[in-house]
């Protein structure tokens, strides 16, 4: 027949123009933000090297420096908010690079008109998560923006951190054979704020994950100093950060879906949404890569602190598919575990 | 998790994948027809355990795939216009149109929304009585209802302030299609379980009885899937050309009658394009006429337009079923989900981007 069909294709998209939201999902396009806007402009080589903080080294020191900006919505949610969500979040950078935090900036863009109640209760959840974690915010900064300019309230939190002696701690540094440790469950964080976003419309005791990270990170090293690198996944999820680890590395990763800990409201909500938890965020996980022969003792140590209960080794590095993430399903087949160019969309059906 | 770990349960799965192959004695091609079924079939890599005999194609089955471009410029119209608060499903903001995407809108200044119901569009119809609200009524007999069920509301209250943009097809004149070529190498379908929970399954019997071809209705779910091409195989190697129904905890024969009517009272059948196919005779829903101030393509008067198509890319071939995602040159240099040459790339649930997205590693190991 041939002359049934017509041959009807679309020609490729001019790149776009202007910021797209996707370009702050943590995928593809965020990647490209950095590659083409930030890194042309301001040329630094340590800023190069796209680990979660810069390391530098200063009188004879070497310290750990990293900036964040939190703009959730909504700003309270079940397990926390904006406040102490943006402790975490840094402390969390720094622990990244295996450092002890020490200090924390804390700059406020408010919305006028924003109530002093809802200010109080995010700038006491802030301390606390300050004094939890045993670092001091020492230095602030307010500005008031019109009504109709922020959105409540953004909330930008920088961090200096010392880092040990003798560490060399980069997602550069995976080798075929090493381990793939996450500390626990995937997507907590992700779907409670979904879940409370309007016009979802599901309950559940869900919780975010949001916690400091660095005391597990610390006892980690305390078994084994030649871990390879630690990340947080956060926005994109478990799924872009492997995909940035085997991409920097030049290697390939076999993931194992059965040995991936998902709560079952997780699993629940993702199903209904259309949603995999692999590209959810989380805000109290890292995932760790660990020569194989060290992988035993990290597990433990791991699943000995409060923060890694359902820690789990999920995968391997391997030489197969460098620059590619790949998952061995339930059934025993395979498929690729790609990073997304933007956030995840709901599908129609 | 309840009523899905049954239906992923991997030893149930070998059995079945087992008895597959001790029924197989030679080639068979089988099509699925909807994306969300291709969608299930990569993620769980279920052609990988088949037998060679076993082919599976991929239909015309993703709604956002299938979508003309033509439409995707309409909604790019309408949802820049300050006025408008556009709302769609969200994976058609990522759809590229001739120029630009939703999500491009958005970042203009347009008012561009993700919903997860339509029902979402009437309630902001309802709060925002000075903004026009519309949406994007995309999809196959399953979000017909609930489309039609907006635009039945929204007259019984009165809501002038809301349309839809209707790109609603249907699968049976698809299939027709299909069957009708002399180059078809189908020979058996999984017929779409969502859109027969709505329909019911009479129609496939007279495309079954017609065409002397077998058709299984399916759920979506692995074992399903499994199950469904079990059945299809059995009844390819007795000689059989039956409607069976896998699915028979969410289909009936008759379907669901009350949707049908609300569907039948706000819509009619009439001809549609399909992106990547061309036109098809009574393939798709239009408003009816009582209905048509809730259409918005009259509404805001914008008027058809033609966009050119890359003649590179192989998407009729692929959308019949003849050609495979991976045998197009294009496939994941020039084409990829970010940069769509044609429809099958266009959604996660279009062949292209399933291979593209869970399966572009066989080639790297095998090369």
């Amino acid at each position: 027949m041939g002359q049934l069909f017509t041959l009807a294709c679309p020609v490729p998209l001019p790149a776009t123009e202007r910021v797209l939201l996707g370009h702050g999902s943590g995928g593809r396009l965020s990647a490209d933000l950095l590659r083409d806007v930030f890194f042309k402009a301001f040329r630094s080589p340590i800023l190069a090297q796209l680990e979660d903080q810069a390391t530098l080294d200063v009188g004879g020191a070497r310290l750990a420096f990293t900036t964040d900006s939190f703009v959730v919505k909504p700003l309270f949610f079940r397990g926390g908010n904006i406040g102490s969500l943006s402790v975490h979040g840094t402390v969390n950078d720094l622990a990244m690079g295996g450092a002890q935090p020490l200090y924390l900036s804390a700059g406020f863009i408010i919305e006028e008109g924003f109530e002093f109640t809802a200010l109080r209760a995010i700038t006491e959840a802030m301390g606390e998560a300050a004094r939890c974690a045993g670092v001091d915010i020492v230095t602030g900064d307010t500005k008031v923006v019109e009504k109709g300019s922020g959105d409540g309230v953004f909330i930008n939190t920088t961090g200096i951190g010392l880092v040990p002696p003798g560490l060399n701690l980069s997602a550069a540094n995976a080798r075929p054979g090493d381990h793939i440790l996450l500390s626990g469950t995937l997507g907590d964080h992700g779907i409670t704020i979904l879940s409370e976003r309007e016009g979802i419309g599901f309950d559940s005791l869900l919780e975010s994950d949001s916690a400091a990270l660095h005391t597990l990170v610390r006892d980690m090293l305390a078994v084994s100093m030649r871990i390879r690198c630690f990340r947080d996944p956060t926005r994109g999820g478990l799924a872009s950060t492997l995909n940035e680890i085997a991409g920097r590395s030049g290697v390939g990763m076999t993931l194992s879906e059965v040995d991936i800990p998902v709560r079952e409201e997780v699993r629940g909500a993702c199903e209904m949404l259309g949603l995999d938890p692999l590209y959810v965020a989380n805000e109290g996980k890292l995932v760790a890569i660990v020569p194989p022969e060290d992988s035993e003792a990290v597990l433990e140590a791991m699943l000995c602190h409060p923060l890694g209960a359902n820690s789990a080794r999920i995968g391997v590095v391997t030489e197969a598919h460098p620059g590619m993430v790949v998952i061995r399903t339930t059934f025993g087949t395979s498929r690729i575990v790609d990073m997304l160019a933007g956030d995840q969309l709901p599908r129609i059906c | 998790m309840k009523f899905l770990d049954e239906y992923r349960d991997p030893a149930l799965a070998q059995a079945i994948v087992a008895d597959i192959h001790r029924r197989v004695t030679r080639p068979w091609v089988l099509m699925e027809i909807c994306g969300g079924q291709t969608h299930t079939l990569m993620r769980y890599g279920i052609d990988d355990l088949l037998p060679k005999e076993v082919e599976l194609v991929h239909g015309p089955g993703c709604p956002v795939c299938v979508t003309p471009l033509e439409l995707v410029d309409k909604a790019v119209a309408i949802a820049s216009r300050p006025e408008v608060i556009f709302v769609s499903y969200g994976d058609m903001l990522r759809v590229p149109g001739s120029s630009q995407d939703l999500f491009q809108v958005k970042a203009a200044g347009g008012d561009v929304r993700i919903a997860y119901s339509p029902m979402e569009a009437l309630d902001l119809a309802r709060r925002y009585p000075d903004h026009e609200v519309v949406f994007f009524a995309v999809g196959f007999e399953t979000t017909a209802p609930a489309n039609a069920m907006t635009v039945w509301q929204a007259e019984r209250e009165g809501l002038k302030n809301f349309s839809i943009l209707v790109s609603h097809v249907l699968v049976p004149p698809a299939i027709r299609l299909l069957l009708n070529s002399r180059q078809n190498r189908v020979q058996g379908f999984i017929a779409p379980g969502h859109v027969c929970a709505v329909m019911g399954y009479g129609e496939y019997e007279e495309l079954a009885e017609s065409y002397k071809m077998p058709f299984v209705v399916s759920g979506f779910e692995p074992l399903d899937l499994l199950e469904g091409i079990r059945m299809l195989v059995t009844q390819l190697e007795e000689g059989r050309a039956e409607v069976e129904n896998q699915y028979a905890r969410s289909v009936t024969r008759q379907g669901n009658e009350l949707a049908r009517v609300r569907m039948d009272e706000v819509f009619e059948v009439a001809d549609r394009k399909w992106r990547g196919i061309g036109e098809i005779a009574q393939s798709g829903y239009r408003l009816r006429d009582y209905y048509r101030d809730y259409d918005a393509e009259l509404k805001f008067g914008v008027s058809m337009t033609h966009a050119d198509e890359a003649p590179d890319c192989i998407a009729a071939m692929i959308l019949q079923g003849l050609k495979k995602p991976v045998d197009c040159t294009a496939f994941g240099s020039r084409c990829t989900p970010d940069q769509p040459l044609g429809a099958p790339m266009v959604s996660s649930e279009g062949a292209c981007a399933a291979y593209y997205r869970y399966r572009r590693h066989t080639r790297t190991e095998a090369a």
